[in-house]
């Protein structure tokens, strides 16, 4: 491998994400700007803004960038541009045009970020929607993403926290990105590993949301840098609790000896100190706590729906390909907010 | 047989690995010391040391500097805990917690009054302490202590205050019927006392 491919790949991904615990201590001191037509801010702990146009008109946006967490360019912009458009996807939006975000280094390559950018916009195009710009700037290192504008009814967006009691918990994509990554990053992931993590990245929840969007979803977030627990822990209110099967929870396999080998990250353990308190395990091996903190890059969608319809949604979600499950329901709120078992 | 690795720079899982690493090369009683740059390392290579059982004392040496000190088999703790422990502050055993477990509301067996003087006493005397403890469990009467009325309340806020988490039982409250009357901390249940106190440290019983 080249100089510059190390330096290409630091530890990369949503493991970048600042830590929940820090984000919330400074959000919490913005003063805030009442809009009703602001239906969705950052009041709420949600994946994008939705703002009404008009009674059966709304915008939903979004940006997400981070530096490259794979050594392949064009997948790293493909797998940003899928991590990007997620958010639109886990609103009920559909998307509609992306601007790219881009910091690079003057000094490097430039078929480099000519492949992270024909990778991005490969996933613009399959999303259906049109890249319409830019903005770059020289950076120590690189980073990638979109600014993403999507549409939606007004009537009809997923808000995270909607989830209520008997609820079936759906999740899309498996687990164990960011422990698989992690071990890449010290050459010891296996090939079917890694191959696995890229074809769960690179994959748009587009299809999952299609599918969704057939059936009454209260409560929809995608799992990303914050790991399924934490994602989990913002769709909860006050009055429930989130009962998750562990043994249901889909993962990439190899995940689990890797998090046994301790190929865990930072932002991992930062999940664990963020949401570990709301938590209860039952007889939940370490591996699986790790797999349930670990950050996932382009993770997917966890909805919740009504439990007549879980297993007809289900069906046609393994349709798609990848490993998803039905993972827990929602009750009545009981010990914590969180029980694993 | 000691070895030193420094990991100053390297971002995780770096420094847990090489730790594991180094360690699976110790013999028992061996130690490995590690040196990071942050605290979430520290927090990663403890979780190698608890499913792992090794020894394990951490201490900030400098601004951003951390050193991790894990022995191998079967945790001599005392000895290393002793070995820093002449190298001062800021030692922090993070294998588990100290847990104070309050199943009364009076301290001994004897006479009543004195008894639930001597209990807020004790209480009053932990917020005094330079290291508080981690966990407090109140069940039985003990439960009582944390409830509106409570002699106790007071010191017990000022401990939570501090970082303590205070953990009443539930049942016990519904069974005096005080579950209104909770003035501090969280009500909790027996698989939380069990497990605090499975992985507790220690267990402070007056």
């Amino acid at each position: 491998m080249s100089e510059e491919n190390i330096v290409f790949c630091k530890s990369g991904g949503c493991t970048a994400k600042l830590g929940p615990g820090v984000l919330e201590h400074v959000l919490s001191r913005l003063p805030k700007k009442k809009d009703d037509n602001l239906l969705i801010g950052f009041d709420h702990v949600d994946d994008a803004a939705v703002y009404r146009l008009s009674d059966d008109l709304a915008v939903v946006q979004t940006l997400d960038f981070f530096p490259p967490m794979v050594e392949d360019p064009y997948i790293f912009g493909q797998i940003a541009a899928a991590n990007a458009l997620s958010d639109i996807y886990a609103m009920g939006g559909t998307v509609k045009t992306a601007l790219n975000i881009v910091c690079f280094p003057e000094k490097m390559d430039l078929n480099i970020l000519g492949e992270i950018l024909l990778g991005g916009n490969s996933k613009v195009q399959e999303a259906g929607g049109t890249l319409a710009g830019g903005h770059s700037i020289a950076d120590e290192d690189v980073k990638y993403g979109l600014s993403v504008m999507g549409t939606i009814h007004p009537g009809r967006v997923y808000a995270n926290n909607g989830v209520r009691e008997g609820d079936i918990l759906l999740l899309t994509k498996p687990l164990g990105v960011g422990i698989v990554l992690a071990a890449n990053q010290m050459k010891a992931a296996s090939a079917a590993a890694y191959e696995q993590a890229v074809n769960s990245m690179t994959t748009l929840n587009k299809y999952a949301a299609e599918i969704l969007s057939g059936y009454e979803v209260h409560g929809c977030t995608d799992v990303t840098g914050f790991g399924f627990l934490k994602h989990l822990d913002e769709m909860i209110e006050e009055q429930y609790t989130a009962e998750i099967d562990s043994s249901q929870i889909p993962y990439i396999e190899d995940a689990a000896r890797y998090a046994d080998e301790f190929y865990l990250t930072a932002a991992g353990q930062r999940n664990r100190n963020s949401v570990g308190s709301d938590v209860w395990f039952s007889d939940v091996p370490f591996w699986m706590e790790e797999i349930l903190f670990d950050p996932q890059t382009s993770g997917g969608l966890l909805a919740g729906i009504r439990p007549e319809d879980a297993q007809s949604a289900l069906g046609k979600l393994k349709k798609l390909g990848l490993p998803c499950a039905a993972v827990g329901r929602i009750t009545k709120r009981r010990e914590k907010k969180i029980l694993v078992y | 047989m000691e070895k030193r690795i420094d990991a100053v720079g390297k971002q995780c899982p770096m420094p847990v690995i090489l730790a594991k690493k180094a360690l699976e090369e110790t013999p028992e009683g061996g130690t490995v010391t590690v040196v990071v740059d942050n605290d979430i390392a520290v927090q990663n290579l403890s979780k190698l040391a608890v499913q792992k059982q090794y020894g394990f004392v951490s201490r900030e040496t400098g601004k951003n500097t951390y050193e991790v000190r894990m022995t191998v088999g079967t945790a001599d703790k005392e000895q290393t805990a002793e070995e820093t422990g002449k190298r001062t502050d800021n030692i922090r055993e993070r294998t588990g917690d100290t847990v104070v477990v309050l199943s009364s509301d009076k301290m001994g067996e004897g006479d009543e009054v004195l008894g639930k003087m001597l209990m807020k006493g004790f209480v009053f005397a932990l917020t005094q302490l330079d290291q508080k403890p981690d966990r407090m469990l109140l069940f039985n009467n003990g439960a009582k202590l944390s409830c509106e009325g409570s002699d106790a309340l007071k010191d017990l806020k000022t401990l939570e205050e501090g970082g303590t988490e205070i953990l009443t039982c539930g049942t016990c409250l519904n069974h005096y019927g005080l579950e209104e009357q909770l003035a501090v901390g969280e009500v909790t249940n027996m698989y939380m006392i069990a497990e605090t106190m499975m992985q507790a440290s220690q267990i402070i019983k007056p």
